[in-house]
């Protein structure tokens, strides 16, 4: 037994963008602990700006890897670096939102202490001294830790893992609202029991999987299947309760429940960095298991999938018209948008992937800017999230309304607008799949969903604002920034598509 | 002793668990039932690792517990703060978010 253990070569120069950001989160922790009050605000910015560039510009760096790395259980390949620099990029952008505090007069968005009771003397006391919560900072560097390793994960027990960094910040993070804190507080428990639920049916699902192909490496799945033809109870159910565990974070029907709770209960940047950056990790590493693990057996999930695409178009769709606040609206928008992704996945084609890559890319940072806008429509409680207290917003500020109006039609796959290129790629993908009913499903959901979105620019530029209406804050750089970014993503890609499109072709197919 | 009996054993603990966090209102209760989900699976790798004849199964489990671990960290902290502002656990009480 005196045999030394071999030792894992590990490369560790690809994987520079998650060690960035994982150093810098584990420092914020420890800048947390020790750092004086003061200085604890500037060094989580330094770090969390700095990282989150820093990783960015290594993952451009590295972008010509391909390699399979840690005794291949990461995987750096074309999609998953291309889902890398996504996530960067809304964390970033969620980034700047996040470090907003002049739209609050009391602060940012977070509640000084999370721990104070509500209406609370403590509470009072904290905001009066003007006390923020600075460990949002590290919880939000592990989140997106946790979503640049999910898609690049290359085996069941890493996608796991990554599942759990990536939600379980995120599941304190919706509690921490400074305002109406007992909706936050409620949206963390129901987020939090419904994520925790759906992580256990996807690890019992990878319990079965490992039964059936005695391995857990996506690539030794893949060859268990055509190795043993037929199909196991094993098979099947594994790959069902994984499905469950996935589609739960994605947020598609039948599994959407806890979305408009949750999106309208947490602050508003955290939502908007739930409702961009979760959707592109949860997408991504969707695909590299039903494409690389289980791309077998591609036969059996794909009609389950267009099913639960179509499904998940209608019902976003249809919920959303009866909504009357703002982020409601919004969550079931997403879900919509959701299903709209869906459809690029099932098609299990080359095609579908690129086509769904591009759709993360135009609804990551528009959905992003739709959020930026609601967290400037604020009253004295806070932001008025009614949309009748939206009414007359374009007559008061037309700069803002116009933007909110720009990522309403994007939504709604306007042309000229990232959405309509990205609906456009994924009907295409689907058809050439032969799927016409879900297309045709996809049609008519799109028909649906304009009519919401219109409608909510139609109350903006239509309607006499009210007497006792919100006003709308001016924002500080940071929030201006954002909104910049996210109408000049959303207006160029849907302009000149070609660039992005053509990035994402070279980025070329999942590594086995 | 067969192994496949321990498959079944865990199916029965993931079924017992699931059904927990549907019908029990308590969130604590509901906590650990999820908690029985996971080590559910816990079982069932470990199973499966021995009817496999390789160590992954095994070592999965070592993971699952750290990470049910931090679970339990970050749940107990919303359930107790949820306790603290309603003076109440029950899951069916906080009912604002709705429509």
């Amino acid at each position: 037994m005196n045999e030394m253990m071999p030792t894992p070569e590990i490369d560790y120069l690809p994987l520079l963008p998650m060690i960035i950001v994982a150093a810098a989160a584990v420092i914020g922790v420890i800048v947390e602990a020790f750092a004086p009050r003061r200085a604890r605000r500037p060094l989580q910015l330094v770090l969390a700006f700095g990282s989150l560039i820093g990783a960015f510009a290594a993952l451009v760096w590295q972008s010509g890897v391909r390699s399979t790395e840690v005794e291949g259980a990461v995987v750096i390949d074309g999609p998953s670096v291309i889902l890398q620099g996504i996530v960067l990029l809304l964390a970033i952008v969620a980034a700047l939102l996040i470090s907003e505090r002049t739209l609050d007069p009391a602060g940012d968005a977070f509640a000084p202490r999370a721990s104070a009771l509500p209406g609370s003397e403590d509470e009072r006391q904290f905001t009066s001294r003007g006390y923020l919560q600075t460990e949002v900072w590290p919880l939000f560097l592990f989140s997106v830790l946790g979503m640049m390793l999910f898609p690049a994960a290359n085996n069941l027990l890493v996608m796991f893992v990554a599942l759990e960094v990536m939600s379980l910040p995120l599941y304190l993070l919706a509690g921490m609202a400074r305002r109406r804190r007992l909706l936050s507080q409620e949206a963390a428990l129901k987020y939090f029991i419904l994520g925790a639920f759906s992580s256990a049916f996807f690890l019992f699902g990878s319990a079965l999987t490992y039964g059936y192909a005695g391995t857990i490496q996506f690539s030794g799945i893949a060859e268990a299947l055509t190795a043993q033809p037929g199909r196991s109870a094993l098979l099947v159910g594994g790959l069902a309760l994984i499905g469950v565990g996935m589609l739960f974070k994605i947020g598609a029907v039948p599994f959407h429940q806890w979305v408009p709770d949750v999106y309208q209960g947490s602050p508003s940047p955290i939502t908007a960095f739930m409702a961009a950056a979760v959707k592109v990790a949860a997408i991504g590493a969707l695909l590299r298991v039903l494409y690389v693990a289980f791309g077998g057996i591609r036969w059996d999930w794909q009609f389950m999938l267009w099913v639960i695409a179509g499904l998940t178009m209608l019902v976003g769709s249809i919920v959303a018209i009866s909504q009357s606040d703002i982020k409601r609206m919004l969550a079931y928008s997403s879900i919509a948008q959701a299903g709209f992704i869906l459809v690029g996945v099932s098609a299990a084609s080359q095609a579908g992937l690129d086509a769904s890559l591009f759709y993360l890319i135009a609804y990551g940072f528009t959905t992003m800017g739709t959020f930026a806008v609601v967290s400037l429509v604020r009253d004295s409680t806070g932001e008025a999230t009614k949309i009748s207290q939206w009414a007359g917003l374009g007559r008061k500020s037309p700069v803002l309304a116009t933007c909110f109006a720009i990522f309403m039609l994007a939504l709604a796959g306007i042309p000229l607008t990232s959405g309509f290129v990205g609906k456009f790629l994924v009907f295409e993908a689907a058809l050439a799949a032969d799927a016409i009913v879900v297309v045709l499903i996809g049609v008519l959901a799109s028909i649906i969903a304009a009519f919401f979105y219109v409608r909510v620019i139609v109350v903006m530029f239509f309607s006499d604002p009210p007497e006792d209406g919100p006003s709308v804050v001016i924002p500080s750089a940071a929030t201006t920034l954002a909104l910049a970014i996210s109408v000049a993503v959303t207006v160029i890609l849907g302009v000149l598509p070609q660039p992005v499109l053509d990035l994402i072709e070279q980025a070329g197919v999942f590594l086995g | 002793m067969n192994p496949e009996s321990y498959v079944v054993l865990a199916c029965v603990l993931f079924t017992l668990g699931a059904i927990g966090v549907l019908v029990r209102r308590n969130a604590i209760v509901v906590f650990m039932s999820i908690e029985l989900m996971l080590n559910a699976a816990n079982l069932a790798f470990v199973a499966f690792a021995r009817m496999n004849g390789n160590l992954e199964g095994q070592v999965i489990a070592f993971f699952v517990m750290v990470v049910a671990a931090a679970e339990v960290v970050v749940g107990l902290a919303i359930i107790v703060t949820i306790y603290r502002s309603r003076r109440s656990a029950s899951i069916d009480e906080p009912n604002l978010l709705k429509y």
